[in-house]
């Protein structure tokens, strides 16, 4: 693994913050145990900006300390948390936002944040709950994918208005002009 | 705010306090890992009342966390239901045999089997719950970032996690900063809006808390680099303490436990102990 840069270090502490104070305030969905999480929208945004291994580690930490200060621990989607991170981080690699931002550049985003999360909760967590927990498999799928569909739809809004937002205010290259 | 349902540490005088913070890491994954992979009856219940004896050792009181023990309550009480609705069989399948107590209406019977299974299910989590919140409520959060540093976690990740954990207050009064004043200009985060109006006004609320992240980001890391954090391969920690005879015994007693309940859960070659056989 490359080293972590300091500036990634402190990107994934302040993330994990974020996540966990925005975990906390989440809206019911009519589904138990299942939320529409402004968490996952600044997740993807902090994973466009700052790359795959803080999106993961942002994800894995925040979701942690969410669970762990609750109940216990649900590891499943602990691990499809810090997945969704990792997916949106790395689909988005190489697309740099602090250049301004066009209509390919969201649609790259939303691609990459509607398979991250469709991934991870319609197959990475119910998966592993099954390996972990063995409850039935269709409460595990409906679920997932209930999960799913909200946060795309959260992260997809939410995430989206954010990030062109931020655009706006990062002050692009040359763009001062010299006066005649 | 929902302040009150979060945990933190809560200073006592006790045995667990008294162990380090790797220690209690260790103990912590290595309890979860334990529970995950078993399905055991027996096991279960021997975990379950090592963990209420655990919870009696270290003196943190009922009272400290019952806002948490009543959200794990409704989790559980929410998961076990829909469990029920969606395979009221389940258990059936599971353990292969069928004793009908009770017949409610169409397919939702209840059965000897998906009850016992509930009680396996929810004893899994249970045995878990006390270890967790032990391990919030004992462990000094500046000490937590020196333990996983300890157990081989790099020192960068160390030290991202003890950033989270130090700026989760200061991200909170932001948030409610934020929050007050954006109600004061008419944004309704509230049940009374529609769901999508609510979800563009959470952006309101949310765009200055980012960017101010974002500064604070800018400023940290400055800081740090102007210190000269990430030159060395290696880190020592302020907080660290040495393992003593107390901790040994601790981790070996939780290494002990997972090697029982992996002999006693795969003894017979199924993860179940099934008592109607």
């Amino acid at each position: 693994m490359k080293k972590l840069s300091v500036k990634s270090v402190v990107a994934i502490g302040i993330g994990a913050a974020l996540f966990f104070v925005l975990g906390k305030i989440s809206i019911p969905t009519p589904v138990p145990n299942t939320y529409i999480s402004l968490q996952y929208a600044i997740q993807a945004v902090f994973a466009t900006l700052f790359g795959p291994i803080a999106g993961l580690l942002i994800g894995f930490v925040g979701h942690t300390l969410i669970d762990a200060t609750s109940y216990g621990p649900w590891w499943s989607w602990i691990i499809a948390s810090a997945f969704a991170g990792l997916v949106i981080g790395l689909v988005t690699m190489k697309m740099d936002v602090n250049e301004g931002i066009d209509t390919k550049k969201i649609v790259r985003f939303n691609a990459a944040q509607a398979v991250a999360h469709l991934l991870a909760w319609g197959l990475v967590a119910p998966c592993l709950d099954i390996l972990i927990y063995k409850e039935p498999i269709e409460k595990l799928f409906v679920q997932g994918l209930v999960a799913g569909v909200s946060n795309v739809l959260t992260t997809g809004i939410v995430g989206t208005l954010l990030l062109i937002a931020y655009a706006k205010t990062v002050v692009k290259k040359g763009s001062l002009s010299k006066e005649d | 705010m929902a302040k009150a349902a979060i945990l933190s540490y809560i200073k006592r005088d006790s045995f667990v306090h008294e162990l380090t913070g790797t220690t209690k890491l260790i103990f912590f994954i290595l309890w979860s890992v334990a529970s995950m992979i078993t399905y055991d009856t027996r096991v279960l219940v021997c975990m379950l009342f090592m963990s209420v004896v655990i919870f009696k050792i270290s003196k943190i009181k009922i009272k400290d966390i019952s806002v948490v023990l009543g959200l794990a309550a409704i989790f559980l009480i929410m998961n076990n239901l829909f469990v029920y609705l969606f395979s009221p069989e389940y258990g059936v399948g599971l353990y292969g045999s069928r004793t009908v107590v009770l017949t409610i209406a169409g397919p939702y019977t209840i059965t000897l089997q998906q009850l016992f299974y509930h009680l396996n299910m929810t004893m899994k989590v249970i045995c878990v719950v006390p270890v967790a919140l032990l391990f919030i409520a004992c462990t000094d959060p500046s000490e937590f970032a020196a333990s996983l540093a300890n157990i081989g976690v790099s020192y960068r990740i160390g030290y991202s996690v003890s950033l989270a954990l130090r700026y989760i207050p200061d991200v909170q009064r932001e948030y409610h900063n934020i929050s007050q004043a954006q109600q004061a200009r008419g944004i309704d985060l509230s049940g009374k809006d529609k769901l999508f109006t609510r979800m563009k006004n959470s952006v309101a609320i949310l765009l200055p808390l980012v960017l101010s992240s974002l500064n604070r980001i800018e400023t940290i890391s400055n800081a740090m680099e102007l210190r000269g954090f990430g030159k060395n391969k290696k880190r020592t920690w302020y907080r660290l303490r040495r393992m003593t005879g107390k901790d040994w015994f601790v981790v070996v007693f939780v290494a002990a436990v997972l090697v029982i309940d992996l002999l006693v859960t795969f003894w017979d070659g199924s993860r179940y102990y099934n008592p109607f056989l």
